[in-house]
């Protein structure tokens, strides 16, 4: 098998250079690359646009390189968590591109499967609609929504093998399956890293061929936005 | 009037057995509570899980395990997990049988309007443009009137649009409507000690009042 490890965050993000485009894995904080964010902020780049569902808070996840100026751009769904993520946006400081959620992991998708465009019906007759070829099929309208593709992808998983196949836990799935198989190099973090032939084959959720580096993150603070809980019956 | 767990209450009578089902954020969340015990239903998170269960006790709490809104959940027997690709592959592909969400605003002709506000920082649509453009069956639960009582039931949106043509029916703190096919409001129920007086009073679009209309029961 093909020996995809390096030895850690910073060698893995060494080479990203200011402009690159990125794609993040994570749904608000759960399933995000920490480690590469944490050696991220440790490298002077900047003008980078990152394709995420969310934009972190202000002091965690993508947060973190807002605040260091880092992100020319924003490609997300939802980016209502973050307060220095709005003063840029009002001074202009910072593009975004709002896009509908499914649109964005169709896009991912899309991009990972080699389909340069297609057909969904969210964002008919909406704002996002605006300049895009419409198409009527079977009587109802449909918008024509292209791929995304990164020169980076980076992803977070729980469980990971040295040949880049990777097991995910819960919702931290998310946006990470499809951002592995959409970058060029996919650099995955992983909570536990195997040998090759330690995982079963059986339970293995995105397959090595899309993995280009592997290191097993440390420290993983993974920071919950919303602490609910029910009382415990007595 | 209702209060919004009322909304959530008279809401939840609409859930039928062996829907799957996608909540939203705000009073929609508020269903899972009123949903009967001996109908089997299953709750969908757009993030990427089928069978949403309870907010866990203090020491089950995952920080892998959360829904929509970002808030911590747990799973219920039989819950399975997937990417957000397969998640939107659900809804936008009609298996998502029932999609219950709020409003800042709904046409007579079923528009919806509830992700922006010119003027004020723009958060995004998250999942709901996906969601009113597919499912099969959209409920709202809103108020009536916003806070400096503007009618929310309106002959033409206002605010942008998050999909068109969508609302099937609408359950506020006055009164269960329903969209009519041809346009307007079809005024269903009304909330106890609400007239159709005060409801005609307070929708801006075309309400459509047939026979004699029933106070909920609850």
């Amino acid at each position: 098998m093909i020996n995809k490890t390096v030895k850690d965050a910073k060698e893995a993000v060494a080479d990203i250079p200011s402009g690159a485009f990125l794609m993040m894995g994570g749904f608000g904080l759960s399933g995000i690359p920490e480690n590469c964010i944490s050696a991220l902020l440790e490298r002077d780049i900047k003008d980078l646009t990152i394709v995420s569902n969310n934009a972190g808070v202000d002091d965690f996840g993508i947060g973190l390189l807002l605040k260091k100026k880092m992100v020319k751009k924003m490609i997300s769904s939802y980016v209502g968590e973050n307060a220095e993520f709005e003063r840029q946006l009002l001074s202009g400081e910072l593009e975004v591109d709002l896009i509908p959620q499914g649109t964005l992991a169709e896009r991912v998708r899309a991009g990972g499967a080699g389909i340069p465009a297609f057909f969904t019906p969210a964002g008919v007759g909406t704002e996002v609609a605006e300049g895009k070829e419409i198409r009527e099929f079977d009587g109802k309208l449909y918008l024509m929504e292209r791929w995304l593709r990164a020169d980076f992808s980076l992803v977070k998983a729980w469980k990971g093998d040295t040949s880049g196949n990777l097991i995910f836990k819960g919702t931290a799935r998310n946006f990470n399956p499809m951002m592995a198989a959409a970058g060029k190099i996919c650099i995955a973090e992983v909570e536990e890293l195997v040998p090759a032939g330690e995982l079963n084959p059986n339970e293995i959720h995105t397959p090595g061929i899309y993995v280009q580096r592997i290191f097993e993150g440390k420290n993983y603070e993974k920071r919950i936005e919303q602490r609910t809980v029910s009382q415990a019956k007595s | 009037m209702l209060s919004k767990e009322q909304i959530a209450q008279r809401i939840a009578k609409e859930v039928k057995n062996g829907q799957y089902i996608n909540l939203g954020i705000g009073i929609p969340t508020l269903v899972a509570n009123y949903i009967p015990d001996e109908l089997e239903v299953v709750l969908q998170s757009e993030n990427g899980l089928l069978g949403i269960g309870p907010f866990p006790t203090e020491d089950k709490i995952d920080p892998d395990l959360i829904n929509a809104g970002k808030q911590t959940i747990t799973m219920v027997k039989g819950s399975v997990l997937f990417n957000s690709a397969e998640s939107f592959a659900m809804i936008r592909g009609g298996h998502v049988h029932l999609t219950i969400l709020g409003a800042m605003e709904v046409s007579e002709n079923g528009d919806i309007a509830n992700w922006k506000i010119p003027g004020k920082m723009v958060k995004g649509m998250g999942g709901a443009m996906d969601l009113v453009a597919s499912a099969e069956n959209i409920i709202v639960a809103m108020q009536h009137c916003s806070r400096d009582g503007a009618s929310k039931l309106l002959k033409e949106c206002s605010l942008p649009i998050t999909g068109i043509k969508c609302v099937k029916k609408i359950v506020t703190d006055l009164a269960v409507l329903e969209v009519s096919p041809k346009g307007g409001f079809v005024l269903k129920e009304r909330a106890p000690g609400v007239s159709v007086e005060e409801i005609q009073g307070k929708t801006e679009g075309k309400l459509i009042v047939e026979g004699e209309i029933p106070e909920m029961v609850f």
